[in-house]
């Protein structure tokens, strides 16, 4: 379990991490290195350079603005879950780290770290899917910034070009009207979910139900976000609806088996956690729009 | 509540809380791996086969040497001698007919994904790894066999040379059971299945050697349960003599069971490799390899019939069963022996018979793991018991009661022969008293209450128990030895090993009592051969009943002897004199008295004196001048060492009982209550005999819930690593675990003590599988379970309208 040789660069500025992994083809970057060093370690990866990012101070923040909360490479999960205004402003960022592995790997690992991982059983990519935000990627030529809808491509693998760093990833504000819920299944505390399922729910002044959409991680190879407003259509959130709701899922979900659950228990999980989760974000939503109103 | 026992020096120390010891420095970070000896070492790393089976055509080693930093490379061509045959076979057994164990190395043949092949030493285990990554092994692939269907079928085989793929087969019988099975009056058949797991210790297995060119000695640091084992092992294979080899134990993180095993090959390899260098080598495994090639167990499938009366009294019970043992046999057929004695449990069925064949399969070799067959064979027979209360609609604990051995029945012979070649005799024990205890602390009589408010919520709930009898104490044998120094320290040593089981302060408290002396004077050492060349090793329960037996004789014979010398320096009878706090006196006249240490300077009469006191101690060395110094039947010094080797092993026994709910959406299952009724007999420390129990029903929850081995088809293991290897969190075993004792000393040993240290996971499968099938309302036959699979039993009784009405 020791990694093979590998050339180790800690530069002190962007430009001179943009510039080394322009100049070898083989390079990955380190940032929080919660996976990439096991992968190291069993051999699974061997890159001949780690450019090590974690002395660019330039890109550790979090910052929240009206428009949304933009976090920075070098922000760990903890410093992002603990922003008072990134949560004010994005309240689904809190409650989803909250769900990310255990404190320890938190202090370390870092959310865009995360999200470019493009793990299926990851929580931040799916809140990034989900809320339609955006990652900033630069290379030593440009930078361009990823709509999250066309940043995964498959399982484990992101639209990043070689030679790009993720420098910023943009999370949308929750809209005027909005609630959000995150809630997951796993075997044990702090494990990657069998399933777990994220949604923002908007109501209109009537407390009835605007829209629907539900973000899905550990269900299928990428991490999937999809519409249910349809069948909630009267504008309530009974458990009729709410059972269509996973069913209607589900007729967009291919449920995966592996060692720790069967294909038709993932399913069974999408229908209980669409429910429980619609209806937390739904009262989520009316909540914050009386409380605006008082 | 702990004990001071600075402040109490005269506090029989033995039954009371005494803190460990040992914790200090260790959580403090300062304990001693064997990954902490000799820094700077030579590592090794090992080849492993990809394959579960296959046949080796060519391995080229070419190139690695060319690695700078790389000593060596050794393949099976490369042994010699003893090195070259097979490794040894620790238990025959006449029953064993076919059975085999792997070389050091692999020779034309692996069977099992992470088997050794080569090995390679280097300056450090990164370039070790690099070079073994340049060795080419070209392979012919056979057809893997995986899990017990397919060993069974023998469609495909594990070794040519053993049709069936059967090691073993065994068979006992008490009575005719098949004839007390037809006329009874009522009938049951189950099929009952476990899964593999594995001990996991924290600290995997560990390895250092030092090889002394001048001295011509080896010295051998190794993460054992058996230093005198491996001691034995090394020095056959390395063709040394035995007073050549030392090997020490050092600290060791966790063992259960898997330790036990040895010799692996990387303990031989390893001081192979320094006696060649002519430097010191190491080997650390990493998770992935302990995986892949330490040791697995637990899987065996049953198949039981029963024949009852009315009342669930057992009058037949046959029980066939297949146990996997992997790819090899090297620790014999200790786990499906303990299955089919300890199936028993508390409880004497009026015939019984058991067979079992040991099966080979393509996956990791199956030795003793905590409970070591125990956890399979409670399971088949608790569920036995629980499908017969559901069949007669009786309470489940009345159908248990009505099959108890009763406590004026002591010794209970089973007519069975035991793992250690002993009768089967349970020496004490009151199983209505632990049953009653049990029933009251979980409130059983009041849970249908509790049921009824959970189902008006929409919970489900459900109890179960689980009910076990455990041998401890197997023999042959363990010693102790103890020197009193001039400075009146006692230094014990015994010839096992400890792997956090608290031997250090345990000891010290028998030592102290038997002594007198305070606690904080004793040191004890485990596992140096240096200073104890003869033990057995630390498994099956065993080392409070026989090492602290042995400690307790040996204390004896110190204090005789000390007695003796007092009573003549003192002009007293050896009768009228105690001794307290390392002070021997004359009773009722505390006035005339003589420290410990100055006893000990007395029984060394040509020491000089070099101390304040060996100088006080001179006045009294006049001796009588017409007697040698050393009498003809004594011999210089304060200390002896002594053995115990009792008739046959002690049985402690327990109750487990758990309520768990299951989530009706998602089949989640949660423990919400545990309790438990143990019999260690005599206990020595009530702190470390709750320690034990709590990770033991930590391990057993784990066990029954989160743990197994995932191979697939082709015998790659799925789930080598702690992130699919679902070891249970501090968040997943029980908050609370509510605990009442009962003590009925064991009569074969002098201070009553039975084992404990497997006690706490062995029903624990059973008991949660009783409570899970009491909240659901369909057996639960398989175990572990999760809720995965937990759905799909509700979904295939749904489908089939399954009522307990169908199982009669």
């Amino acid at each position: 379990m020791k990694p093979s040789p590998f050339e180790f660069l800690r530069p002190a500025t962007l430009a001179e991490a943009l510039e080394a992994l322009a100049g070898n083809p083989h390079a990955k970057v380190l940032a929080g290195g919660q996976s990439l060093i096991p992968l190291l370690s069993m051999r699974l990866a061997a890159p001949e350079m780690l450019v090590d990012i974690n002395g660019l101070d330039e890109l550790a923040y979090v910052r929240a603005s009206t428009d949304g909360v933009r976090v920075g490479a070098l922000a760990r999960h903890a410093e992002v879950q603990a922003d008072a205004d990134a949560e004010r402003v994005q309240p689904l960022l809190a409650q989803a780290l909250a769900l990310v592995a255990h404190p320890t790997i938190r202090n370390r690992g870092t959310t865009v770290g995360s999200i470019v991982h493009a793990d299926a059983s990851a929580e931040m990519p799916v809140v990034l899917s989900l809320l339609s935000g955006s990652l900033t990627v630069a290379s030593a030529a440009s930078t361009r910034t990823i709509p999250a809808s066309e940043l995964y491509a498959g399982p484990m693998e992101s639209t990043l070009q070689q030679g790009e760093i993720a420098t910023e990833a943009f999370f949308p504000a929750l809209a005027p009207g909005a609630g959000v819920a995150f809630d997951e299944i796993a075997r044990r505390h702090g494990d990657y979910a069998l399933c777990g399922v994220a949604a923002v729910v908007t109501v209109d002044d009537a407390r009835k139900v605007e829209s629907v959409r539900c973000g899905y991680l550990s269900v299928c190879e990428v991490p999937t976000v999809l519409d249910l407003s349809e069948v909630f259509a009267s504008g309530a959130v009974g458990d009729a609806a709410l059972a269509a709701a996973g069913e209607l899922a589900l007729g967009s979900l291919e449920p995966e088996a592996d060692i720790h659950a069967s294909a038709d228990y993932r399913a069974q999980l999408v229908r209980v956690l669409t429910a429980r989760v619609v209806r937390a974000a739904y009262d989520d939503a009316v909540d914050r729009s009386d409380r605006r109103v008082r | 509540m702990t004990t001071d026992v600075t402040a109490q020096p005269t506090v029989k120390l033995v039954g009371t809380e005494v803190r460990r010891v040992e914790d200090d420095r260790l959580v403090r970070g300062q304990g001693q791996y064997a990954d902490d000896v000799l820094r700077g070492a030579l590592e090794m790393a090992v080849l492993r086969s990809p394959h579960a089976h296959a046949r080796i055509l060519d391995i080229d080693v070419s190139g690695v040497l060319d690695v700078a930093g790389v000593h060596a490379v050794y393949t099976y061509d490369d042994l010699t001698g003893a090195m070259a045959e097979p490794l040894p076979l620790l238990i025959p057994h006449a029953a064993l007919t076919h059975g085999r164990t792997q070389y050091a190395l692999a020779k034309d043949e692996v069977n099992h994904v992470g088997e050794a092949i080569a090995v390679v030493v280097a300056d450090n285990r990164y370039l070790a790894e690099d070079a073994v990554a340049r060795i080419s092994v070209d392979y012919e692939f056979l057809t893997p066999v995986v899990g017990i269907p397919a060993a069974r079928a023998a469609e495909h085989q594990v070794h040519a040379d053993v049709p069936g793929n059967v090691a073993a087969r065994l068979e006992q019988n008490v009575g005719d059971a098949e004839a007390a099975i037809a006329t009874a009056p009522h009938r049951l058949a189950l099929d009952l299945d476990i899964e593999r797991s594995a001990s996991m210790p924290m600290e995997g297995r560990g390895v250092v050697a030092r090889w002394d060119t001048d001295a011509r000695r080896l010295q051998v640091w190794t993460s054992t349960q058996t230093s005198t084992g491996v001691r034995a092992a090394v020095a056959a294979k390395l063709g040394l003599d035995l007073v050549q080899v030392d090997v020490i134990t050092p600290d060791v993180g966790g063992g259960f069971g898997v330790k036990i095993m040895h010799p692996w090959p990387e303990e031989l390899l390893v001081p192979m490799a320094a006696r060649a260098l002519g430097q010191p080598v190491r080997f650390t495994e990493d998770r992935r390899e302990h995986f892949i090639s330490s040791a697995h167990e637990r899987a065996q499938q049953h198949h039981v019939e029963v024949g009852f009366d009315d009342e669930g009294r057992l009058l037949g019970l046959s029980v066939e069963f297949w146990h996997d043992n992997g790819a090899y046999t090297p620790y014999g057929l200790i786990v499906p022996i303990i299955t089919s004695t300890q199936l028993l449990g508390p409880y004497k069925p009026q015939s019984y018979k058991v067979v079992f064949e040991s099966l080979y399969t393509n996956t990791v070799i199956v030795t003793p793991y905590r409970g070591a067959g125990r956890p399979q064979g409670v399971f088949v027979m608790e569920r036995t018991m629980d499908a017969i209360a559901a069949y007669l609609g009786l309470d489940r604990t009345v159908v248990r009661e009505n099959n108890f051995i009763r406590p004026d029945e002591f010794p209970y012979d089973h007519g069975l022969t035991f793992q250690d070649g002993r009768a089967l005799v349970y020496d004490s024990g009151d199983f209505p008293e632990s049953l009653r205890k049990l029933k009251e602390l979980v409130d059983w009589d009041g849970f249908e209450r509790v049921r009824a408010e959970a189902r008006a919520e929409g919970r489900k709930v459900g109890i179960g128990i689980g009910c076990y009898v455990e041998g401890t104490g197997v023999g042959p044998y363990e010693g102790a030895h103890i020197h009193v120094e001039t400075s009146g320290k006692v230094k014990v040593a015994v010839g096992l090993t400890s792997q956090g089981q608290g031997h250090q302060t345990a000891f010290a408290q028998i030592a102290a009592d038997e002594l007198g002396v305070r606690f904080e004077d004793v040191e004890v050492v485990a596992g140096d051969t240096r200073r104890m060349p003869y033990g057995v090793g630390t498994f099956a329960s065993r080392a409070a009943v026989m090492s602290g037996s042995a400690v307790a004789l040996t204390a004896r014979m110190v204090r005789a002897k000390a007695l003796r010398i007092a009573a003549e320096a003192l002009g007293a009878s050896a009768d009228d004199l105690e001794i307290v706090d390392g002070v021997i006196r004359v009773v009722g006249d505390p006035a005339k008295s003589i420290a410990l240490g100055t006893v000990a300077v007395l029984s060394n009469p040509l020491r000089y004196a070099f101390d304040e006191a060996s100088k006080a101690a001179t006045q009294f060395s006049v001796g009588d001048p017409g007697k040698p110094p050393v009498a003809e039947d004594d011999e210089p010094g304060l200390e002896a060492r002594d053995f115990y080797s009792p008739m046959r092993a002690t049985f402690a026994n327990g109750m487990h009982a758990v309520i768990v709910e299951t989530d009706p959406d998602t089949a989640e299952i949660k423990i919400l209550k545990y309790a438990l009724v143990h019999d260690c007999g005599t206990i020595i420390n009530p702190m470390i005999v709750t320690g034990q129990i709590h990770g033991g029903v930590a391990q057993g929850v784990g066990g029954a819930l989160y743990e197994r081995m995932a191979y697939d088809e082709n015998g790659q293991l799925l789930n080598a690593s702690f992130m699919d290897f679902l070891m249970p969190y501090a968040t997943e075993v029980p908050e609370s675990i509510e605990m009442d004792h009962l003590e009925t000393p064991s009569p074969l040993n002098p201070l009553g003590i039975k084992g404990v240290g497997e006690a706490g996971l062995i029903p624990t499968s059973a008991a949660v599988a009783s409570a899970i099938e009491d909240a659901e309302g369909f057996p639960i036959t398989a175990m572990p379970i999760s809720p995965s699979e937990l759905f799909a039993l509700r979904l295939a009784h749904a489908s089939k309208g399954t009522t307990d009405e169908d199982r009669r």
